[in-house]
């Protein structure tokens, strides 16, 4: 018998006996019905693994997508700024202002509809007749998501780079997309990393309404612990402060991924 | 100057540059022929096109009309590699543009590694070579904010160096200088004109112009109006655009 059972044990006979508990006895009786009985602290760890590998995957995802979007969406080849060299002016006219305008009508068509509906959508409606991981579903959900919050961010980091930047690029020989890529991107992602954390952050939080799709992740597990003790809090609040764990660790090595890039400001 | 003078590595004919869809023209037919090892320095009143000028050159400008011919490749054909042309001419700017991201060494480095190919070793032993010859070598892991102005377009200078330019352009290289500053930068220049680099310089240095130029083109409303040897220029205009554009600025 653990030294946990061994705790409840006086507790539980309390209990039986209908005595009142103190606080402390009410304290543990929560801790130990909604995370210790029957193991279910697994259920928390199960739903927060879940939780950070879409999240992860996500976060990922949604970058590079967003990144893509962003450069997409720059101006077109003809503004000022890059004077005749757009970098991927290669592509021609025509399909640039394509791009330009699908990657808009994608931001805004993501921006202005419900996560939730979209998370429905690609679990019902795209993969509604394929057997799939629900954790690849909610990935991609989540990646189309944020690319749309990611891509304006970057957008704003890649216009705060100086212009010359990308002059010297090109004279130097690099290709636009190698300028892009070498030159402007590392500059952009430094302006832009505080609003990208906060993009993050939300996405973390935001994969909560996967329990939608009966996904079980750290929203889900908490609920389902509820449905079985009938704690209003704990289990939420349990389930709260994984979230806050995970939400610091980011936070943390994104500051001191900041720290590192402010090397080169004195 | 070692150099042999007489082949033609620049060719430029009939070029145009509009801007605001025609509205403004920047350039209105600029013809020059611009030696192997020769130093030319182009002067001229403020808009007369002499930026537009150079950075069409390298076609950071895509011209409107006329040809630009490197070693007898025509530029402007829409099917040359640019990029390829462009390893071929190094280019200063006003503001210096160097990678605030990168160190010195990196900044140097980075182009000859990633488009000439080079191992790191040899990119850096390159570097560090040209970064003795303008003094700077104890600053190779500075980051560009660290350095003065004048530091900074020496190393501007030599990134593009880097590279092994044919040509070398400059755009104004002192203009966002201290005063006192400007001398380090134009004497880096000069010592970059005796070893027999090609070089266009747009510059409001007299003083270079007269000292090391080996011909001068004044430009006005986007033209070359008079060109000549330095002496021609300045002891003996012909144009009267050129006598008063003189009398402004000495
Ligand atoms: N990207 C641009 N868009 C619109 N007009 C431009 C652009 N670049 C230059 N111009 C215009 O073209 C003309 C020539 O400009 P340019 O910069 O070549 O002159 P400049 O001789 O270099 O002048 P300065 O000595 O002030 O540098 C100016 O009237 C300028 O306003
Ligand atoms: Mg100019």
């Amino acid at each position: 018998m653990s030294i946990f059972e061994q705790w409840w044990l006086p507790i539980a006979e309390l209990v039986e006996n209908r005595q009142p508990l103190n606080f402390f006895q009410n304290l543990y009786k929560e801790i130990y019905m909604n995370a210790i009985k029957d193991d279910r602290w697994l259920l928390y760890l199960d739903g927060l693994w879940v939780t950070l590998k879409v999240s992860f995957f996500a976060i990922l995802a949604g970058t590079l997508l967003g990144t893509v979007l962003a450069v997409l969406r720059l101006p077109s080849v003809t503004d000022y700024r890059y004077r005749g060299n757009h970098p991927l002016k290669k592509l021609g006219f025509g399909v640039l202002r394509f791009f330009c305008w699908f990657a808009k009508f994608y931001i805004d068509l993501i921006r202005g509809t419900p996560l939730l509906l979209q998370v429905l959508i690609i679990n019902f409606g795209v993969f509604g007749s394929i057997r799939i991981d629900k954790v690849i579903i909610g990935v991609i959900a989540c990646a189309l998501n944020s690319a749309a919050y990611v891509a304006e961010i970057v957008r704003g980091g890649i216009m705060s780079v100086d212009p010359g930047q990308t002059e010297a690029g090109r004279s130097l020989g690099f290709s636009g997309l190698a300028t892009m890529l070498w030159i402007v991107l590392p500059q952009a992602a430094k302006s832009a990393l505080p609003s990208l954390c906060n993009e993050f952050i939300a996405l973390i939080k935001e994969t909560s309404i996967l329990s939608y799709i009966a996904l079980t992740e750290l929203t889900k597990a908490g609920d389902y612990i509820r449905s079985r003790t009938y704690s209003a809090f704990t289990p939420y609040i349990i389930s709260g402060m994984l979230y806050l764990l995970l939400t610091l660790i980011l936070t943390t090595l994104i500051r001191k991924l900041e720290r590192r890039l402010r090397a080169s400001d004195h | 100057m070692t150099t042999e003078k007489n082949e033609v590595l620049i060719s430029v004919r009939g070029l145009e540059k509009h801007f605001k869809g025609g509205e403004l023209k920047a350039l209105r037919g600029v013809d020059a022929d611009i030696c192997r090892g020769e130093v030319v320095v182009v002067i001229g009143p403020s808009g007369s096109g002499k930026s537009t000028f150079l950075r069409c050159l390298n076609l950071l400008e895509q011209p409107t009309a006329g040809t630009i011919s490197l070693a007898g490749v025509d530029i402007t054909d829409p099917t040359v590699d640019i990029n390829l042309h462009r390893q071929k001419m190094g280019m200063v700017f006003q503001h210096f543009n160097l990678f605030p991201h990168m160190t010195v060494l990196r900044n140097m480095t980075i182009a000859p590694i990633k488009l000439l190919k080079k191992s790191r070793e040899e990119a850096e032993a390159k570097a560090r070579s040209l970064l003795e010859r303008v003094n700077l070598e104890d600053r190779e892991d500075a980051y560009p904010s660290q350095l003065s102005g004048g530091q900074k377009q020496r190393i501007a200078i030599v990134r593009a160096l880097c590279m092994e330019p044919e040509v070398m352009l400059f755009d104004e290289p002192t203009s966002a200088l201290d005063p006192e500053m400007v001398g380090e930068v134009l004497d880096v220049m000069k010592e970059l004109a005796l070893s027999g680099m090609t070089m266009i310089c747009v510059t409001h240095e007299m003083g270079f112009a007269r000292e090391v130029a080996d011909r001068v083109l004044f430009m006005d409303e986007g033209k070359i109006v008079e060109e000549g040897t330095p002496e021609e220029i300045f002891s003996s205009q012909k144009e009267q655009r050129t006598k008063d554009f003189l009398n402004k600025v000495l």
